[in-house]
């Protein structure tokens, strides 16, 4: 038995964080797991098999069992934001336990953003009141920026969006700088406990168990147990799938260099590109792919490269459009053009908290499922600067785009060549390198902890195939005596709530689960004296 | 904030009602009003205004949410909640002009009602567009509604 994901040769580098990158085995072929004997501190087959547990379970297997009302599984920003939310209405660092394999909120964030070309100084796709540092979003990143850095004209940028400029987005670093000064401030660490969270179970008698497995030589057994009311489940993407014909690619030549995800370490693609001409492939057509592109077009500005891209669509956009044509009205249409749909952020700004968000909420099943696909759909801002170098890319001819799918890739005379049926036939298209940009996402039985809660705790599963939460974002099915657990992130992504898996959605799940817990006697309800309080106090620094 | 019709509705109604409120009450005694007008005489002339702000704009609302159906993201940038100003100001001048709006005493100035109407709406939409997210901070997830 281990908790070590299994990856796949050279897709990454082990200091990453475990959350996303690693590609878990199909759950179908992993070997059922083996009880330890009673005693030994480890799972026994007697845990293992049952879907609930008693506390004289845990002490037959000599797992050590602590208490703490609250515990969140994941410890990333879904984590960070809604303990934020928690310390805010007043609950004590002793209260809660967070139980991640990151170091910091933010860790898994940074990472993904960086090597996806937003290194700090560049700018997030993110609203400027959305601030997972700050839950009223005031004063927004923008006036923030405007007075910390003496620059102005973002005021005036947010007053014009996205008429005259384009949306405002604030800086990775600044986000990042925000994250920390929150952590310091809600005494984050006090409450995080490092290692592998392995299960949840539910506990006869109410609440339920977590198991985690620490780093081994820390504690005396090889698990430890949290005994909890509350669980909170903010584990993030449960993993990334590529392509499928880049990933047998990959591995029938055992090539991990010339053909990557955005999502990896790529920077020797941009290194090659500097030292001779090459040709380098996109697949995709959201926000990543845009902004591998940027990289790509603006190192050619800065260095004179000669670097020819070809970008290849799945599904072109040439114009205004629906991602469902049978709703296709004058009122409801999205901006579209060589390839892309264009959309400020990943949903229509109003599931945030406007119309979209207020009919969503009311929708069941189908009709949910239909509305999602109505809205969704792959997409990426319109930027001034990208429509720019766009252009001059076509005009130019060392920017190529198309539409198709690959059937077959194969290696010739040092280039990989792949095979397209496109839309003027089948043409054969070689490049030096690949990067997909699709961020193809896994299923969520994929992540051990959401299997191991679809297989023994009743969990279901929503319209669109992840998990399956009331508007509270408590997880249906899982009620165990007065104990609830909540999941935030991208693994509720197809509930009442769209935008989950964005900085201002996991606010808006914080918000319901806060006031779902204030009203189920754990904390208190943030009222305005207590709103504007509080505020004060994260204004100065202070802890809540 | 994201608005829905109710929350555009309720928003003008509570903002106008405590921001506009007290905006009106420390203006209406510097304003330029003709002489010999006494003080009561003034505040209710400013306080029907800023009533007739309030009635009117639901309809002005309504208005407002039918072309927002147009936008994709069904969003209302912050630049309209702003330039609204023009519209809704005109109208009520006009309904000033011809007498149209019960209850005034005398003949509101020009001056005194632009200086009037500019300083409510801006005190409203810098409320709206900050520190309105701090005293209550579910209004934003709300689409704009107090209840």
């Amino acid at each position: 038995m281990t908790d070590t994901p299994t990856e796949l040769p050279g897709s990454m580098d082990p200091s990453i964080p475990a959350t996303i990158m690693r590609e878990r085995p199909a759950a179908a072929a992993a070997a059922p797991d083996l009880g330890a004997p009673p005693g030994s501190g480890d799972l026994t087959d007697e845990l293992l098999n049952s879907d609930m547990w008693t506390d004289a379970m845990l002490a037959t297997a000599g797992i050590p069992v602590a208490d703490v009302p609250l515990v969140s599984v994941g410890g990333g920003i879904g984590s960070f934001v809604t303990v934020d939310y928690l310390r805010i209405a007043g609950v004590p660092t002793n209260r809660i336990a967070v139980l991640s394999n990151l170091d910091f909120a933010w860790q898994t964030y940074e990472y993904l953003t960086r090597v996806s070309q937003i290194p700090r100084p560049e700018r997030i796709r993110s609203d400027s009141a959305s601030r997972p540092d700050n839950i009223w979003g005031f004063p927004s990143y923008a006036a923030t920026e405007a007075f910390q850095e003496g620059n102005w004209g973002e005021l005036w940028h947010v007053f014009v969006e996205p008429m005259w400029a384009d949306y405002y987005t604030p800086k990775a670093g600044r986000v990042f700088a925000g994250l920390e000064r929150e952590s310091k401030r809600i005494g984050w660490d006090q409450m995080l406990v490092k290692g592998q969270v392995r299960m949840v179970r539910k506990r006869q008698g109410g609440g339920y168990f977590i198991i985690l497995t620490p780093k081994a030589g820390l504690t005396p057994t090889k698990r430890v147990a949290y005994r909890a009311e509350f669980v909170h489940l903010a584990v993030g993407y449960p993993g990334l799938r590529y392509l499928k014909e880049l990933q047998d690619f990959r591995t029938e030549h055992q090539d991990f260099h010339h053909v990557v995800s955005a999502y990896e370490e790529h920077e020797h693609i941009y290194e090659a590109a500097r030292t001779k001409q090459i040709t380098v492939m996109l697949r995709g057509g959201g926000i990543v792919a845009s902004r591998v592109l940027q990289r790509i077009m603006d190192d050619r500005e800065k260095y004179g490269l000669q670097t020819q891209i070809v970008h290849l669509f799945r599904t072109f956009i040439d114009g205004a459009h629906s991602p469902n044509e049978k709703t296709l009205h004058a009122w409801n249409k999205r901006k579209g053009g060589h390839g892309f749909a264009y959309q400020g952020f990943n949903y229509p700004k109003s599931v945030w908290g406007g119309q979209l968000k207020s009919e969503m909420r009311k929708l069941e099943g189908d009709a949910r499922a239909v509305r999602y696909k109505e809205m969704g759909g792959t997409n990426t801002p319109w930027r001034r600067r990208w429509q720019a170098q766009m252009k001059a890319g076509r005009d130019g001819g060392w920017y190529r785009i198309m539409q198709g799918t690959v059937d077959e890739m194969r290696l010739e005379n040092g280039k990989i060549v792949s095979v397209a049926k496109t839309q003027h036939g089948k043409l054969e298209i070689p490049a030096d390198y690949i990067i997909d940009c699709t961020g193809l996402e896994a299923d969520i039985s994929e992540h051990r902890v959401l299997k191991d809660l679809l297989d023994h705790s009743g969990v279901g599963r929503n319209p669109t195939g992840r998990l399956d939460v009331e508007r509270s974002f408590e997880l249906r099915g899982t009620a165990s005596g007065p104990g609830v657990i909540y999941a935030s992130g991208a693994t509720t992504l197809g509930g009442y709530f769209p935008g989950v898996d964005t900085f201002l959605g996991l606010q808006v799940a914080a918000q319901e689960i806060a006031d779902d817990l204030a009203r189920r006697g754990f904390c208190k309800k943030i009222g305005t004296f207590r709103s504007i309080s509080q505020w004060f106090k994260w204004a100065r620094n202070k802890q809540p | 904030m994201l608005p829905t019709l109710g929350g555009r509705i309720q928003t003008r109604i509570v903002l106008l009602a405590v921001i506009g409120g007290l905006v009106t009450l420390i203006i209406t005694p510097v304003l330029p009003l003709p002489a010999g007008t006494t003080l009561s005489n003034a505040y209710r002339d400013t306080f029907i205004i800023l009533a007739a702000v309030a009635i009117i704009g639901i309809v002005w609302e309504c208005v407002y949410h039918l072309l927002m159906q147009w936008r994709w993201e069904k969003d209302w940038p912050t630049f309209f909640g702003f330039i609204t100003m023009i519209n809704e100001g005109a109208l009520i001048w006009v309904l000033l002009h011809f007498k149209a709006i019960p209850g005034i005493v005398g003949t509101v100035p020009t001056a005194a009602f632009v200086i009037d109407f500019v300083l409510v709406w801006m005190a409203v939409w810098l409320w709206a567009n900050g520190p309105a997210r701090v005293v209550n901070i579910r209004w934003r997830f709300h689409g704009g509604r107090f209840v």
